[in-house]
């Protein structure tokens, strides 16, 4: 019974991961860019989250949807000052600027609002729990879950489904014949940002409801994890990045169940070098051969 | 005479080396440099080894290091345990030092170094943060609240580290093998191709680059009084990284004069903490915009005079229209 109770915590978790991851993996699959920005537009949403909770007093969906817009809005300004003007520059120096940015907002945020974290209200969410065969599954994980998967199979249906969705595959695929074929691909990007973003916003409001404290640096350590979970999946694949979402919070809830809880960060770091090491392209992507 | 003509820079380069030496060692001596000075020059000796250290690994060989905090930390620890718990001398302990980071170096590059690119820059990222959680668990070390170091570096210790760091790099760039390193930069396969043994150049790059992070890790561990994991987090590998793509990936002047301009600039910042890594970052990324090369290129302060050109083409390596 406690695996299970394990295994449920794990899921919620690793839907977590997995919403943030979609964002690495879109931008990546698009770009070939680490966003290493991405934590932080995590960290933006839940706040925008806690604001819209606390002093508009909303509830949680409309909530969600304020977190979503407002890191749309943010992915997007970020790609067109930051990363735009670099498109034909070394990778190295747009890795720089993503870090840059990363710093920036995390810095600007401890600027406005000082440094000090903050509680996430606890009422936003039905408190009633759900007993099965002796699990007892919180009503918190099963909304979680739930809305993880809803924004999953929208991104899904839009990636698959709508015109834009089909010029971000063909940008992916290759930027230039796509700008031949008449895909106006700095709008496609532009929608590649604001889509991860709202993601990651969305994720940013889960992980506060989950965990309860928010504070500016919050972003950077479930940021990493998430892009491990993307580079597990196999970068710049959508599936990929849920399926290695999940797997990482299920592994660390694992790990935190057998008693080894302060090695739980440090276990997400190794799978990640074990499998750069084993299958570098990740679990679900194929080796390229380069070449010359 | 040819030898002198070709080894002139060197040696007026070491003479005005040990004349800055004699000058420094005097003004502490007298108590001209009050502690604050002292303080802000090791701090700058210290981010000058790692800089150049690293340049060695991303400027020259091309390969995207983004841990190099991870062998700061292996080195720092190392010594700390030679001389806090075995009561070695502090020169020991600096050895060790060198040689657990470069092992470290090539435990982790042995395997990871198959990688390309950015998947190396995330495991190299992994290790990093591997290297501080483990040293945050380890009791033995003191884990989260850190391990207390007797205060031992002195000024001839820092300077003479500098100084090995500097020629050590600048001569292997300039050897056989340091062009070996530069064409795996310019293009691997190429290298491949022309019968570069590319793995055994960047192993052995990924190890020197290592040892010296190792020494520098020594030098901060026996300076600070203090050290803990949370020192040597990501973030401290992102600054390392700052000087050398700042100064101009392929420069080692440029990451030497990165890391002693940005060491500056963030000491004399620390009176504004609020706004401190507001400015930092907006210069980081304006640069970034406007100078994607970092500030020097892959130019070197001496190819700036026009003599030096003329005798030997400096150290002015790599070619003018390649890509790092």
């Amino acid at each position: 019974m406690e695996l299970i109770q394990q295994l449920v915590n794990g899921i919620s978790l690793g839907s977590i991961y997995a919403l943030i991851a979609l964002g690495y993996t879109m931008v990546y699959g698009i770009v070939r860019l680490i966003n290493f920005a991405h934590g932080d537009v995590f960290m933006v949403g839940s706040f925008v989250g806690f604001y819209a909770v606390t002093m508009l007093g909303v509830g949680f969906f409309p909530a969600l949807l304020l977190a979503m817009a407002a890191c749309a809005v943010l992915g997007m300004v970020i790609e067109r000052i930051a990363y735009k003007p670099l498109r034909n520059a070394t990778r190295i120096a747009v890795l720089i600027t993503a870090i840059g940015v990363s710093l920036l907002i995390e810095y600007v945020t401890i600027y406005l609002r000082g440094a000090q974290p903050e509680a996430y209200p606890s009422t936003l969410l039905p408190e009633r729990n759900l007993e099965l065969f002796g699990v007892v599954i919180s009503g918190q994980s099963l909304f979680i879950l739930g809305t993880s998967l809803v924004l999953m199979v929208l991104l899904q249906f839009i990636v698959h489904r709508t015109k834009i969705g089909k010029a971000m595959r063909a940008v992916s695929h290759d930027a230039e014949a796509a700008r031949l074929m008449g895909i106006n691909v700095d709008n496609t990007i532009s929608a590649t940002f604001a889509i991860g973003s709202a993601l990651a916003g969305a994720a940013g409001v889960i992980f506060g409801i989950y965990y309860t404290k928010i504070e500016p640096l919050m972003g950077i350590l479930p940021g990493l994890k998430a892009f491990v979970a993307a580079v597990l999946g196999g970068i710049g694949i959508i599936p990929g990045a849920m399926v290695g979402g999940l797997l990482l919070g299920v592994i660390e809830s694992l790990v935190s169940g057998l008693g080894y809880s302060l090695w739980r960060d440090g276990v997400a770091f190794i799978i990640l070098i074990l499998i750069l090491i084993f299958r570098p392209a990740g679990l679900f992507g194929k080796n390229v051969r380069e070449k010359v | 005479m040819a030898t002198w003509k070709r080894t002139r820079g060197f040696w007026v380069s070491v003479i005005l080396a040990f004349a800055f030496f004699a000058v420094v060692e005097w003004l502490i001596a007298s108590g001209t440099l009050n502690i604050f000075y002292v303080n802000t020059l090791f701090f700058m000796a210290i981010n000058v080894i790692l800089a150049v250290s690293l340049h060695l690994i991303i400027g020259i060989t091309g390969q995207f290091s983004i841990g190099h905090a991870g062998f700061f930390a292996v080195g720092a620890y190392a010594s700390a345990i030679m001389t806090m718990k075995l009561q070695l001398p502090f020169a020991v302990g600096l050895l060790a030092a060198g040689a657990a980071a470069m092992l470290a170096g090539l435990i982790i590059g042995v395997p990871s170094l198959r990688l390309k690119g950015d998947y190396l820059a995330i495991a190299t990222l992994g290790f990093g943060e591997i290297v501080r959680i483990a040293l945050l668990n380890i009791d033995y070390v003191g884990g989260a609240s850190g391990m207390t170091v007797a205060h031992m570096t002195t000024w001839p210790w820092v300077f003479a580290c500098l100084l090995v760091t500097i020629i050590v790099i600048a001569n292997f760039t300039n050897s056989t093998h340091g062009r070996a390193c530069i064409s795996i930069r310019e293009d691997e396969i190429a290298a491949d191709a022309m019968g570069i043994n590319t793995t055994y150049y960047k192993v052995a790059a990924f190890a020197i680059g290592s040892f010296f992070a190792g020494i520098a890790g020594a030098l901060y561990a026996h300076h600070f009084y203090i050290i803990q994991p949370s020192n040597f987090g990501f973030l401290k590998s992102f600054d390392i990284l700052i000087f050398v793509v700042l100064g101009g990936l392929g420069s080692l002047s440029g990451a030497v004069v990165a890391a002693i301009l940005l060491t500056l600039v963030s000491t004399f910042l620390q009176n504004y903490p609020e706004t401190r890594m507001i400015i930092y970052s907006l210069v980081l990324i304006l640069v970034m915009l406007y100078r994607p090369t970092g500030l020097m290129g892959k130019k070197e302060l001496t190819s700036l005079f026009k003599w030096r050109k003329a005798a030997q083409g400096g150290m002015n390596h790599g070619g003018k229209n390649t890509v790092a």
